[in-house]
């Protein structure tokens, strides 16, 4: 009998019988009832408390927004999509500025040590928020792939204000996650960090050191 | 200054406890790290209906319990068809040659890891290294034990153990960097060093902390971005797991999800939740051209069969009971000379090593109940810590292999004889009347209770005596 018929086999006959599965309910997990003013301060708390940084934006001047934190980052060379309208209008915006745009619609075998040595931030689109743990969900795709947001010293994620949510049991289930999961989905909720050693925080250990989240609002941005 | 090489047993443990009591550094370390967690934990929970949260977390981990032969089939059905390769292993050895004939069929000379219990269970890192594997830790924390040539004594903060000075000598000695108390420069120059390895990678070895079967989704949890590394950077992902990680939906996982960081570290969300559901598409760009699970059972499926064994099989790793055990907090996690050291270590390790190894650790607790109360998922620890002791003296129901290596005819002789005398008033009074004629005949010292203490001495009259007499007005009571 091979393994996995033995431990199958076991489990099914159990000694002592089968075993009756419970019902569960959810109803602390959903249901927080924020208004977009909350949801939006509890995003921004939770998420400036992990080190991630905010930079609010008006829908229509994100862009100025992107192209003051490159400038205060100093980042010469930027790692971005192509088709996603978020780097494609940065890729319009950028085109005579004097940062060097990196494309990444490249199998990583190719570029590797570039990747991982030579790019200052990657640039990437969010699918939503989440205001209880301030994290960002992320779908990566061919266009925007999986190591940009975690490779380059610096993540610059942009964010549509109306697509915060108040839990992570809400996304999963108005977006119907289990419906089709992509190769990698990701919540980030801050740069990457340790505290490994006598547990004093630091930065960057792996991933980015620092991960600026701008935040675009079609209504009015708060002060 | 950084240690020697030891090796710890559960065997040695009470030797391993004399010499760790006796260590301030050790004291210090653990007293200042646990007393940070505890307080960490308190607040990030306190706008929470935490009792809610946990009751759901367990009911969440019982149904899957309750159906996991079901899910298990389920959660390899739908991994294969996004493309994982599903292995079975029933033990730790099996699992190792699993892990080396993935690697051995890629040449692979260099195996990068991400943090994974399972993988410390099993000694993957000695099995590959035999087969001429290098397999180096990525996690900080791990990194750190492994230069230093020692395991983790902590089941989520590795090197909790060593403060900033001996990690700075571990680091000159081993990498050649400056001798500093700079995190941030020790933490650059690890990140420095781990990059040049992932690129340089064959395989990349995780473990999971929920798989879940209605969508074949591997789930993991880090700070550090190294997980994300090893599952993301290598062109083939191996991801091991025990078999009672599986979970039934994609629902099921934010409320697992919210209960481990907040217990473990009292962080109110981890840097990356990282979810995985099979290797690179033809159109894709990075990730691992091959992913495999291999899901073991080592001793699992044998907790399994006993409905008060069970519970431990709840546990989703986070460590809360050791950061409350009073005696962990002493002691370190070396001491117990296992995987998973503390209260969880205690119950589980038993099933793994047997009883005759382990008899030592279910004593390891003064049944305060801490580690019970703060478990996300309500295991009742101080009630298994308990029916690990009576299976150590035979007194279980056998389900525990080793069962009765602690049974002593003596002992048993003694308290069959008390039993009889406590039942008995007529002999009961003779006895103790004669007990207190013979006083002077207590010996001083009577083994490991008198090392501490001094030898009880009967008293002349028993209290029942003294009442009595008290009563009928003869004399002080």
């Amino acid at each position: 009998m091979s393994s996995r018929e033995q431990i199958l086999k076991r489990l099914r006959e159990r000694s002592d019988g089968p075993l009756t599965a419970p019902v569960s309910d959810f109803a602390v997990v959903t249901g927080r009832g924020w208004d977009s003013a909350e949801r939006l301060a509890r995003f921004e708390r939770l998420i400036g408390s992990v080190h991630g940084e905010v930079v609010h934006a008006p829908q229509a001047r994100w862009i100025e927004a992107l192209s003051e934190v490159l400038v205060a980052k100093g980042v010469r060379r930027l790692a971005l999509g192509r088709e996603h309208p978020v780097p494609a209008e940065a890729r319009q915006a950028l085109a005579d500025s004097d940062i060097e745009l990196v494309d990444v619609d490249r199998d990583i075998e190719a570029w590797q040590r570039e990747q991982f040595e030579s790019v200052d931030a990657g640039l990437t689109s969010t699918r939503g928020g989440i205001a209880e743990t301030g994290s960002l969900w992320l779908w990566p795709t061919a266009d925007e792939p999986r190591l940009i947001s975690l490779v380059p010293p610096i993540h610059i994620a942009v964010l549509d204000a109306e697509s915060i949510e108040d839990t992570f049991f809400d996304v999963v289930e108005r977006h119907g996650w289990a419906q089709g999961m992509p190769t990698n989905a990701l919540l980030v909720s801050g740069p990457s960090k340790t505290a490994d050693i006598e547990q004093t925080l630091a930065y960057g250990v792996h991933g980015p050191k620092a991960l600026v989240v701008i935040l675009r609002h079609t209504a009015e941005v708060p002060a | 200054m950084s240690a020697a090489v030891q090796t710890f047993t559960p065997k040695a443990f009470h030797r391993q406890a004399h010499d760790a009591l006796g260590n301030p550094q050790i004291r210090d370390n653990f007293r200042r790290a646990m007393d940070g967690l505890m307080s960490k934990r308190r607040d990030v929970f306190s706008d929470w209906d935490l009792e809610t949260l946990r009751e759901l977390g367990a009911n969440i981990r019982l149904r899957a319990l309750a159906k996991l032969p079901d899910l298990l089939e389920q959660l390899e059905a739908n991994c294969q068809a996004n493309g994982i390769r599903v292995h079975w292993a029933a033990d730790g050895d099996e699992a190792c040659r699993i892990i080396r004939d993935i690697c051995e069929s890629h040449d692979a000379r260099a195996v990068i890891k991400g943090k994974s219990m399972v993988s410390e269970e099993m000694h993957l890192n000695d099995h590959l290294e035999q087969a001429g594997i290098e397999a180096l830790e990525s996690d900080l924390g791990e990194y750190l034990v492994q230069l230093n040539q020692q395991t983790p004594s902590h089941i989520i903060m590795p090197a909790i153990h060593l403060n900033t000075d001996e990690i700075s000598e571990i680091m000159h000695t081993k990498t050649g960097t400056e001798r500093t108390r700079d995190v941030d420069y020790m933490t650059a120059a690890a990140r420095q060093q781990l990059r040049e390895r992932f690129m340089a990678a064959d395989v990349g070895v995780s473990g999971v902390n929920f798989a879940v079967a209605e969508t074949g989704t591997l789930c993991l949890v880090e700070n550090e971005g190294n997980g994300r590394m090893t599952t993301t950077v290598p062109p083939v992902h191996i991801a091991v797991t025990g078999i009672e990680k599986v979970v039934e939906q994609l629902r099921d996982v934010p409320p697992l999800y919210a209960l481990l960081t907040r217990s473990a570290t009292g962080q109110h969300v981890t840097t990356y939740f990282n979810m995985i559901s099979g290797p690179r598409k033809a159109d894709e760009h990075d990730g691992p051209r091959e992913v495999h699970l291999v899901l073991v059972d080592n001793g699992r499926s044998s907790i399994y069969q006993d409905d008060e064994l069970l519970d431990t099989l709840r546990c989703i790793r986070c460590g809360a009971c050791m950061n409350h055990c009073p005696v962990y907090t002493r002691v370190g996690g070396h001491t117990y000379g296992t995987t998973y050291p503390g209260p969880i270590g205690s119950i589980l390790m038993p099933h793994m090593l047997g009883l005759e190894e382990t008899k030592d650790l279910p004593t390891a607790s003064s049944l305060c109940g801490a580690c019970g109360e703060v478990c996300p998922v309500k295991i009742p620890i101080p009630d298994l810590l308990v029916r690990l002791r009576k299976e150590s003296v035979g007194e279980g129901r056998g389900n525990v292999p080793g069962a009765g290596v602690k049974r002593s005819g003596k002992e048993v002789a003694a308290w069959k004889s008390f039993q009889w005398l406590a039942t008995h008033p007529a002999a009961w009074r003779r006895s103790t009347a004669l007990a207190g004629k013979l006083q002077a005949l207590m010996p001083s010292s009577i083994g490991p209770w008198t090392d501490h203490r001094t030898a009880p001495k009967p008293a002349k009259a028993s209290l029942h005596a003294l009442v009595k007499r008290h009563r009928r007005g003869e004399g002080e009571a």
